[in-house]
Parts: C-alpha cells; sequence; structure tokens
C-alpha cells in the first residue's frame, strides 16, 4: 500500500554525511527585495581583526536578529552598517545600499545615516522636551514649519507606538518617561528622519519585561515600513520577533538562515549549542 | 558545559523508556493470555492498566514543566516533542493491551481454532518485540533503524489479514466457530493497530534525529 502522491526519499537523504562549519543563507534578489547587503567585510581594531568574512544579505521589510556571546563581533558589525565604527575601527570590504557602497570614502555619513538610523542599548533621549526630542535633528539640517514639525512628532510617535501616551505631555522632559518609554521615544526620533533601515543594539536589554515587550510590538509593527536589523542577547526575544537570524562566533558569522530554522533545526553544531545554552 | 536541564532530560528520557518496555511486556502477556485463555492473567493486566496511564501522565506533566522552564530549543526541543508525543502512542498501545485482556475474559465460544489461535500468538511476540525495538532506537537516537520498522509493520498487516481470512472461512464452515472468530478478527485488529503505533513512534524518532516529519506508513490505517 503506497501512496504514490508521497515523496519517496528515505531518511538517510534527511541525515548531512557531514555537518558544515558555516551555513550562510544566499537570498535570491528575484524572490528577495534585498534592502542592504555586505560584502567581504571585516573590521580591525589596530592590527587587530575583529570581524571576517562578514557576508550578509537583509531582506527589505523583515526583522534580522544578529545574535553570539559577547565579543563575538555582532555588534561590531551592526556599528559598521552604519559607519559608527568611523574613528574607532578599520572597515574594509562593501556595505552595498541602494546600489551605493557606503563603506565609500565618497559617502555622506551624514546623509546616510538618515536612511540607517541607529537605536542603542540604554535608552539615550536628550534633556529636552519630548517635542524637541524628535525635532531636535530636523531643525539642525532642514527648514521646517511648525505644521510641518507637528506633523512629523505625531506621525513618529504614532509608528513607535508612544503618541497615545504623550500627546498632552509634548512639552514636559524627555527624561521624565519610564525605560520603555524613553527608548521608543528614541525610536521614534530615529524614525522621524524617515530612514529605510534601523538598526538596534540591544535595544531591550535595559528593559523590564514589560516594557521590552512593548517594543518588540512596536518593532514587529515597524516592520511593515522598516527594514530592521537587532543585536539581541535574549535568544527568546530574537525567535519571537525576527525573520532571519544571524550567529556570530569569535568574529565570523557562523550561520545565517530563517529563524524557524536557526531555531528549530540549525545545520551548524555550535550554533545548536550556542542557542540551547549548552556552550563552552 | 554540564545544563541542569540535562540531568532533567536523561530522566525523562529514562521514564520513557521504562514506560516502553512495561507496554511491551504487558502486550506480551496480554496476547499469551487470550492464546492460553488465561483470565486470570487477562484480569491482572487490567488492574494494571492505570499503571501505564499514570506514567504518561506524569511524563506528561514533566515535559510541560520543562517547556515552560527551559524554554527549550533545537535538539533539545525536538528530544523533548518526541517524548511528549510518543508517551500518548505508548499508551495508546496500552489500551490495545487492555482491549486483548478484555477479549479473553469475555470470550464465550467453547470451540477454537488453535492454528489461528497460534497465528495470534506469533503475532503477538513479534509485535511486543517491535516495540521492543523501536525503543531501543530511540534510545540509540538510530533514525535508519526506525525507519525499518515501517517493513516489519507492512509484513504484520499481511499476518492481520490471513488471520482475518482464516476466521471469516472458519465462520463459513462451522456456525459453532462464530463467537471465536469474531475475537480472532478483533485481536488480530489490535494487534495490527499496534504495529501502525511502533511506525508512529519511528516517525518520531526520524523527527528528532532530522527534523524531518515524515509519513513512514503510508496509506495503511485500514482495519486489518
Amino acid at each position: 500500500m503506497t501512496n504514490p502522491n508521497i515523496n519517496l526519499k528515505t531518511v538517510k537523504d534527511f541525515i548531512p554525511d557531514e555537518a558544515p562549519e558555516r551555513f550562510i543563507y544566499k537570498m535570491n534578489p528575484d524572490k528577495h527585495e534585498i534592502a542592504l547587503s555586505t560584502h567581504d567585510l571585516k573590521v580591525f581594531y589596530g592590527d587587530n581583526e575583529a570581524l571576517s568574512e562578514g557576508d550578509l544579505d537583509f531582506e527589505r521589510f523583515k526583522i534580522t536578529s544578529l545574535i553570539g556571546a559577547s565579543g563575538s563581533g555582532k555588534s561590531t558589525f551592526l556599528r559598521s552598517l552604519n559607519r559608527m565604527n568611523d574613528g574607532v575601527a578599520t572597515v574594509k570590504g562593501n556595505i552595498m545600499y541602494r546600489d551605493l557602497d557606503i563603506n565609500s570614502s565618497k559617502i555622506d555619513v551624514y546623509e546616510m545615516r538618515r536612511h540607517i538610523g541607529m537605536v542603542f542599548q540604554r535608552p539615550n533621549p536628550f534633556a529636552k522636551s519630548i517635542y524637541k526630542n524628535i525635532t531636535f535633528a530636523l531643525t539642525q539640517r532642514g527648514n521646517y514649519t511648525k505644521d510641518e514639525l507637528d506633523e512629523i512628532v505625531e506621525t513618529s510617535l504614532k509608528q513607535a507606538a508612544l503618541w497615545d501616551q504623550v500627546k498632552d505631555n509634548l512639552n514636559k522632559s524627555a527624561l521624565a518617561l519610564s525605560g520603555g518609554q524613553a527608548q521608543r521615544l528614541v525610536i521614534a526620533r530615529a524614525l522621524a528622519l524617515k530612514p529605510d533601515i534601523l538598526l538596534l543594539d540591544e535595544p531591550s536589554s535595559a528593559l523590564d519585561p514589560v516594557s521590552s515587550a512593548q517594543v518588540e510590538d512596536t518593532l514587529l509593527e515597524l516592520k511593515e515600513k522598516y527594514t530592521i536589523v537587532i543585536v539581541t542577547h535574549n535568544m527568546q526575544q530574537a525567535a519571537r520577533i525576527s525573520d532571519y537570524t544571524a550567529f556570530f562566533h569569535l568574529g565570523k558569522v557562523i550561520e545565517y538562515d530563517l529563524t524557524r530554522k536557526i531555531f528549530t533545526r540549525p545545520k551548524v553544531a555550535l550554533t545548536n549549542d550556542y542557542i540551547s545554552g549548552n556552550f563552552g | 558545559m554540564r545544563r541542569l536541564f540535562d540531568e532533567e532530560l536523561a530522566d525523562l528520557d529514562s521514564s520513557f523508556t521504562e514506560m516502553g518496555m512495561l507496554v511491551s511486556q504487558t502486550i506480551q502477556k496480554s496476547v499469551q493470555a487470550f492464546v492460553d485463555h488465561n483470565r486470570e492473567t487477562a484480569k491482572l493486566i487490567l488492574d494494571n492498566d492505570y499503571r501505564i496511564n499514570e506514567r504518561e501522565a506524569a511524563i506528561e506533566k514533566k515535559t510541560f514543566e520543562m517547556i515552560a522552564l527551559y524554554q527549550p530549543v533545537t535538539t533539545d526541543l525536538r528530544e523533548i516533542v518526541t517524548i511528549l508525543k510518543a508517551v500518548s502512542v505508548l499508551e495508546r498501545m496500552g489500551d490495545q493491551a487492555r482491549n486483548i485482556a478484555n477479549s479473553t475474559i469475555r470470550v464465550k465460544g467453547t470451540k477454537h481454532v488453535p492454528e489461528i489461535e497460534a497465528k495470534l500468538g506469533d503475532m503477538g511476540e513479534e509485535v511486543a518485540s517491535m516495540v521492543s525495538e523501536v525503543m531501543s532506537y530511540y534510545v540509540k537516537d538510530d533514525a535508519i533503524g526506525a525507519e525499518a520498522i515501517a517493513a516489519k509493520s507492512r509484513d504484520l498487516a499481511k499476518k492481520a489479514g490471513q488471520v482475518r481470512l482464516d476466521a471469516v472461512n472458519g465462520m463459513k464452515e462451522d456456525a459453532e466457530l462464530v463467537d471465536s472468530a469474531a475475537d480472532y478478527l478483533v485481536i488480530a485488529g489490535y494487534l495490527k493497530r499496534i504495529s501502525d503505533y511502533t511506525t508512529d513512534i519511528a516517525e518520531w524518532i526520524v523527527y528528532k534525529r532530522t527534523g524531518k516529519i515524515i509519513e513512514l506508513n503510508p496509506g495503511s490505517s485500514f482495519f486489518i
């Protein structure tokens, strides 16, 4: 009684002869819209190579998590993506964004950062009002009418899911906000510049679980309009919110794949050990 | 690195394999009791069925706890899921052994067919050993071995079909055989069902080893 419609693969076909040491998911540009990609990225602190062979594609409107132990190179990698390592480290290789290599010296870094925004680990609102936190960067670089600024403040705060909580207190100091609110304000501040890509370096590691969940909800809503790359130490967070996950170890990307694959059946033994806490 | 999780998982593993052995023994005894017309043993099997059910509940409870407390992923998760799924299959095997014991107790016919009973006895031995075998594949994490169980299960289905034919022919020839033969039919069905269940466990062993959910015995769930 064999059913001809059943795929007659045997179990042997599912057991690889040798487990690979690395696996990097390569996106098919016909199927995935690639927002950002790195080629042969290497980062040096002095002569010391902190990161090598970081070849990753980031899909548009998706969340990609970067995971790995401290010192594995994931934050170094993230910071390279909007040139935060300039003056700190030497970054070699290409970072392709809209057919431009943004790692080139010809790039206007400040203009590039309007497209690729960054949010850091600790919420760092300016010691200004909520309103001015959002408009500060805009007013430094351009001329906006009051109506335009109002509009941007409202839109950014709404996108960061903070509007309803602060709309009556826009002139109050941002320093009075709770940790979760402050982090969402910082996200709103980044969104005010209308970036394409949002980079987040452990955005909720300094927050309690409730605030952390609020930030996660916000990110899930934001991915409809933004491409998000997030460094996180919280494995469950990576599993919950991201579409892709890259595992970094000792300055190398060991495995990059769909998150659901990484967390159910990673191809590399090292990844399996790391995410199941069976490391070292 | 040694994890508390590993110790608990090892405990869970041994509870699960112990339960497998218990089920295998119960099946073997229940078939033997049927063949020997031994109502005492059959009654003992019914009385002890709760032990299998209790083990199932305890193992399930432990897996839920471990999922909640350790939030396992990848191979850890697959091992726990495999136990969680396979433990219910073991429990259902135990229920089939109980059904066989029930048949032994309520058997009314006075006229038997020793040849058919001998065939059923052989099938019972075979099924019980398939259960032990699949449990040893579980322990050894042997997906290739587990896959081979499917062929044995198909073989056993054929034997069940033969018993069905013998029983039906017996009934046609001699009306006094109807009571016994009707029992032969259902016992063959119970044994075939248990052997299908070993294939279900084999599928979970393949999942545990490879992460793939596959169908090892497509289209085999017809009665006898």
